[in-house]
């Protein structure tokens, strides 16, 4: 009985693979969903703007536990999906196997790198904007002491941490850099409230400026430094029009850019397998600057930082990543 | 004018209550079967039955809280349909309830007049209800302190005020369930007497009782129900116990315990300065004292909560000895000698315990379950790994058997049986070791007459079998014709001690209530004044 | 009083099911209301759940998970102690097996490493639920807050280790490296493939072999031992067990482990099985389930697979659902196993006073006709 139904679906696949012939492209999110407020809605931001730039609607799931990444992923590309997109770093062993099983399908992956001939990996290198922001930060400080709130605690986010303190003591040698964790658990990503906390005790350290690298926490970092006089730098993507005036700067991570790629290369056939890593070379990550915050960045401060953007990009700076070896110097 | 008087005095002469074909189901159970009752106006009336007769739910119906299935209930010749406790009481109907519903922390006053406030103004309800508390404590002889903290009142007192609770709303007809059971002999004395007040001015009382002599010394008339049904009614004047006993259960019934006198030898357990704490500090047993010989049976009597149940906590091991020692059968037991309630077992002693649905048993248990309760680590119930389920059923199996527990099904659950089988299959797995002391609280409380009977005699055969035995018991009765050697506790002393032979309710009354307790305290007093 | 009048065909079986077919009414009408098909909706979640190879394999690897939590809960339960505490000492017992697998898998073949997986998987989740025991029974600190309390400390626990210790160098994700293919457990698709059969790929492993014997164990355990009778007593009157000579405190801290023990073999599903390794959040809410499925199956073992089958049809056939229609989300299909909890779990009482009128009436009515 099993087996029969079995190869009916085969059959019924086979018939619909024979027919189709325009794009179904495809992403899994991952357990934060697509409305996190960073990461995961960056991805939706880019996917929605390529239904709406193409006409060509997608398919999409949103994970609640470990096992139905495979699941997923393995659905998808069951139902002829191409592209399939996959969202986040914990989906990497799962697309791994399923890409294994589909030597014909396309699969993208987003910050992992899975080594196989038909997946796309797209990587970031966090800490090189992150380093820029962190110059900026210690320039603008006057207590010459500047406030990290990050996320959950990951090894991703603590390379946000440590870009961070290598530009702000790059940019002032003997600056503070005060950090601190949100959170052990997925709930540390949306915790406006404890944001709040922890950014009010920086300022109550000396800190004056204070970067959140914390998704939705991250609001509530911003409005502490509002309420409080101070200065807030965003993440992953412009977020400076939330607050003009106290909002020094954000950290962009085009992870929208790189969704809406994958998908527009397979579309034209530009899509390549393989590593792409994003840094600030590539556009993959930056600093904003925009009307928002520019009575904020002085000339000084900003041809500092771009000094600084086109040193690392010729490799004359050389910002550590965390994750090459789980250390950092700089704190 | 004519015609006018004629109605009040045919309302004058109808019942104050008359209950016609009154019918209740509890599922399969018929709990009252065709019901017929009439309680004349300006009397006491009792009702009498086992557990389960059908007493609590017949008053039940009539105050409101159950719905009869069929049938009438007149009050004052008036069909009436009463379908919550508030149309009881506007009808006339007042409840004492065993328990007493009232607030420990609230005045008397305000416990009176709570629920049936005049005024939305506290303070002008309290003014009235002040006025009417006093006319009515008058009026009834009633006397009690409206501004006592009712918590702080005897328990007679206490029920004083639940009386008064009933008449403030109007009641004509008062209904007490139980009401003699937390009293001492004094204060149900004192309780009859105000009953026979209220009879005097007019007012109904119905009295639902299992004691068969509170029967016969204050009601007018009596109602005996048995299994749902009602088997008789008679004018007190013309009946006796004997004949209300057997109306009761059915059939012939011993009221005495019939004993041969007892012959006491060595010391089986002995009680040497126990004294328990609880962990307010208070103490519950005080420096108590005592021994229990082979071939006796020791009785302790006493308003209950004196200290009774701890003591038989200590004594079989459910408390640890915190102060003084016990020694049973030679071994001591102190504070650095603690052993629980299987240890205890293992020297010999069994234990039946005061309240069975809190100690003695678990009645979401099958009986056979129940039937190990404290045996269950020896090997004849336990293979090498798991219980042996099929020793337990025939050890439950043959108890039924041997002590007419009913129904003999093993697998039956605890709490399906009636009380007086649940006290037997309890008393059948203590004293089936035949054990060398044995503890027994209140041997027959809630149990039918019948069963009472068969209970005192095996508690007899293991005293004769030169055992030695103590129960405790809050029916005096009870104390005086089961035991041969009586202690009065009061708040966790020992106050008097004397031969079951020399006792009677007037003596056992006042040391329970530690009235003529200590002689020298009175004396002193005496020389003072 | 009301246990006697109902049969007990009628108290397990069809008030359960009313209690489920109400909430999937009161799903039906929220599907409606976002403008779906409830037939269409049901058709979906049955057919993921039961439909194809794939979808029974899921399912039954839920179903894996919530037994082990639900026997953990109901062996809690028989003694009167609520154990909030699956989900963590599930995670900490998931370490365990981690550990045992980690540092014996380049050894050792699964048959082999399986005893000692779940010596120490037990051994873990027993130890993590032995410290709320120890402080109920001995220091008087309430076993359901303490228990909720280890929750978050295991959660802690395990993102630092994961995020500094065990995690492998040079990767992104806070997971360990992956166990030995040998010391995996076998999948169910490769037990059917030495027969010869082929099945679709799923988790399904056969731990799902261990959740049954554990069921049976369970069962001995409460209703033919000494310890199982001393629970049960416990559960239902602590003093009657004191009277009994039952040492309480010990007994209390032993079913505690006992429940921890249990909960922790879902580490041997995921850690050993499914996932092949340790990684964050592995256990993804099992331990709470469990607590519905104990309360739905009566916290006996045959009840506990019956409702772990229906929740594991649920996490199944919801994904399937929110797969296959686009507009019904994930938190919608939360809230349809959220319904599911609240009529069977917090308002299984609820419908039952009309039951039992209805009985009671088509009862009579019966008893009369045969008069």
């Amino acid at each position: 009985m099993k087996r029969q139904l079995l190869m009916l679906t085969a059959a019924v696949a086979f018939a619909s693979s024979a027919a189709a012939v325009e794009l179904k492209p495809a992403v899994v999110f991952d357990m934060g969903g697509k409305f996190d407020k960073s990461f995961n809605q960056g991805v939706y931001e880019g996917v929605e703007r390529f239904k709406k730039e193409t006409g060509i609607t997608y398919r999409e799931f949103e994970v609640t536990n470990p096992s139905q990444r495979e699941q997923a992923i393995r659905k998808m590309a069951q139902r002829e999906a191409n592209p399939v997109l996959a969202i986040g770093f914990a989906q990497a062993t799962a697309l791994e196997k399923v890409a294994k099983d589909f030597p014909g399908t396309k699969f993208s992956i987003i910050d992992a790198v899975v080594s196989l001939p038909n997946v796309q990996s797209i990587v970031f290198k966090e800490h090189e904007g992150s380093f820029l922001v962190g110059m900026l930060a210690a320039m603008k400080s006057q207590t010459k002491a500047v406030g990290f709130v990050g996320g959950m605690d990951i090894p991703l986010i603590r390379r946000f941490n440590c870009g961070y303190a290598q530009g702000a003591k790059y940019a002032v040698s003997d600056v503070n850099v005060i950090s601190n964790m949100t959170g052990s658990t997925p709930s540390a990503w949306n915790d406006p409230v404890k944001g709040g906390e922890l950014a009010r005790s920086q300022f109550d350290r000396g800190a004056d400026v204070v970067f959140a690298a914390a998704g939705g926490t991250g609001v509530g970092v911003y409005q502490a430094a509002k309420d409080a006089g101070k200065y807030a730098i965003g993440v992953d993507s412009n977020q400076n029009h939330m607050h003009p005036g106290t909002m020094l700067t954000s950290m962009t991570k085009q992870v929208g850019v790189a969704s809406y790629n994958a998908f527009k290369g397979v579309k034209e056939g530009t899509w390549q397998a393989g590593v792409s890593v994003l840094g600030l070379a590539e556009g993959g990550v930056s600093w904003a600057y925009d009307e928002h915050n520019k009575d904020l960045i002085t000339a000084e401060m900003k041809a500092a930082v771009e000094k600084a953007q086109a040193d690392i990009i010729s490799g004359k700076i050389v910002v550590h990543d965390y994750m090459s070896n789980n250390e950092c110097p700089s704190l | 004018m004519l015609s006018q008087d004629n109605t009040s005095q045919g309302a004058a002469r109808s019942p104050a209550i008359d209950l016609r074909k009154i019918n209740k189901s509890f599922g399969p159970v018929k709990a009252n079967k065709d019901v017929d009752l009439i309680v004349a106006k300006g009397s006491i009336h009792g009702i009498i039955g086992e557990n389960g007769a059908g007493k609590s739910t017949l008053m039940s119906i009539l105050y409101g809280f159950y719905a009869a299935d069929s049938g009438e209930i007149w009050v004052n010749g008036k069909l009436t349909s009463i379908h919550s406790s508030k149309d009881a009481i506007a009808t006339g109907i007042g409840m004492v309830h065993q328990h007493f519903m009232l607030i420990d922390t609230f005045t008397v006053l305000e416990n009176v007049m709570l629920g049936a406030e005049q005024s939305s103004s506290l303070q002008q309800s309290k003014k009235s209800a002040r006025a009417e508390l006093q006319r009515l404590s008058e009026e009834f002889g009633l006397a009690v302190d409206p501004d006592a903290i009712t918590g702080d009142l005897a328990v007679g007192l206490q029920q004083r005020v639940e009386i008064l609770k009933a008449l403030y709303r109007g009641a004509e007809i008062l209904i007490l369930d139980e009401p003699t059971g937390v009293l001492t002999p004094q204060e149900v004395q004192q309780l009859f007497d105000i009953l026979s007040a209220l009879r005097e001015r007019g007012v109904s009382v119905m009295l639902i009782t299992h004691k068969l002599q509170e029967i016969i010394a204050i009601t007018d008339e009596v109602t005996v129900m048995r299994g749902g049904t009602m088997v008789a009614t008679r004018e007190t004047a013309e009946t006796n116990k004997e004949e209300l006993a057997e109306l009761m259960v059915g059939r012939k019934v011993l009221l005495r315990v019939d004993k041969e006198p007892a012959k006491p030898q060595q010391v089986l357990l002995e009680a040497k300065n126990l004294t328990l704490l609880d962990s307010a500090g208070i103490a519950r047993l005080d420096d108590v004292s005592l021994q229990v010989r082979a071939g006796e049976i020791l009785g302790i009597a006493g308003v209950s909560g004196n200290g009774q149940t701890e003591l038989l906590d200590v004594l079989s091991g459910v408390a640890a000895v915190q102060q003084g020692s016990i020694v049973l059968n030679g071994v001591t037991i102190d504070k650095d000698n603690v052993l629980n309630a299987k240890d205890f077992r293992h020297l010999s002693l069994g234990h039946v315990a005061e309240d069975r649905h809190k100690q003695g048993m678990v009645t979401e248990f099958s009986a056979r379950e129940c039937a190990i309760m404290g045996f269950q680590d020896e090997p004849e119930f336990n293979g090498r790994l798991l219980m042996d389920n099929a020793a337990v059923t025939e050890h439950c199996a043959n108890l039924m058997q041997q002590f007419d527990v009913r129904p003999n099904n093993p697998h039956l659950k605890a709490a399906n049986f009636s009380g007086g089988n649940q006290q037997k299959l309890c008393i059948a797995r203590e004293i089936e070791r035949q054990p060398k002391v044995l503890l027994v609280g209140q041997p027959t409380r809630g149990v039918d007459i019948g069963a009472i009977e068969f209970i005192h005699q095996q508690i007899v055969s293991l005293r004769d079998a030169g055992n030695a035995v103590l129960v405790v018991s809050v029916e005096l009765e009870e104390v005086m014709s089961l035991c041969d050697r009586i202690v009065v506790m009061f708040e966790g002393r020992i106050v008097g001690e004397m031969a079951a032979v020399n006792a009677d309710a007037q003596k056992l009354g006042l040391l329970m209530g530690n009235a003529g307790g200590d002689d020298s305290d009175n004396s002193a007093t005496g020389v003072v004044s | 009083m009301s246990n006697k009048t109902l049969p007990t065909w009628i108290d397990v079986g069809v008030i359960p099911l009313i209690n489920v077919c109400l909430a999937f009414l009161v799903s039906g009408f929220v599907i409606l209301l976002i403008g779906e098909s409830p037939l269409e909706a049901v058709q979906w979640m049955i057919t993921g759940a039961f439909g194809y190879a794939e979808g029974i394999g899921y399912t039954l690897y839920y179903t894996t998970n919530f037994i082990f939590t639900g026997l953990a809960v109901a062996v809690a339960f028989h003694a009167g102690l609520f154990n909030i505490g699956g989900e963590g000492q599930a995670y900490i017992g998931g370490l365990g097996v981690g550990l045992m697998c980690m540092s014996l898998d380049s050894f050792m073949p699964w048959w082999a490493l399986i005893p000692f997986a779940i010596a120490a998987g037990a051994a873990f989740g027993a130890a993590w639920a032995f410290i709320p025991a120890y402080l109920q029974a001995y220091r008087g600190s309430h076993v359901v807050i303490t228990t909720i309390m280890f929750n978050f400390i295991a959660s802690a626990l395990m993102v630092y280790l994961l995020v500094n210790v065990l995690i492998e160098p040079g990767t992104m994700s806070p997971q360990s490296r992956v166990i030995a293919d040998a010391a995996i457990l076998p999948s169910m698709r490769d037990v059917f493939a030495v027969f010869g059969i082929n099945i679709a790929n799923s988790p399904l492993n056969i731990a799902i072999f261990l959740a049954l014997i554990c069921c049976v164990l369970v069962w001995l355990l409460l209703w033919h031992t000494r310890l199982g009778y001393a629970i049960r007593m416990i559960g239902f009157n602590e003093q009657a067990a004191v009277y009994s000579g039952i040492n309480t405190r010990r007994t209390i801290v032993i079913t505690m482990c006992i429940s921890g023990a249990l909960a922790a073999m879902v580490g041997i599903n995921e850690v050993m099985g499914a996932q092949g390794r340790v990684l964050l959040d592995y256990v993804a809410g099992a331990g709470f389930t469990g607590i519905a499925v104990s309360l739905m199956g009566r916290n006996h073992p045959v009840g506990i697979i019956i409702a772990s089958l229906l929740f594991g049809a649920l996490y199944q056939g919801g994904a399937e659902l929110s797969f296959e229609v686009p507009s019904i989300t994930r938190d919608l299909v939360v809230v349809i196993q959220g319904l599911v909890i609240l009529f069977c779990g917090a308002l299984s009482l609820m419908i039952k006073p009309t039951i039992e009128k209805l009985f009671l009436r088509f009862f009579a009515a019966k008893e009369r006709a045969n008069v």
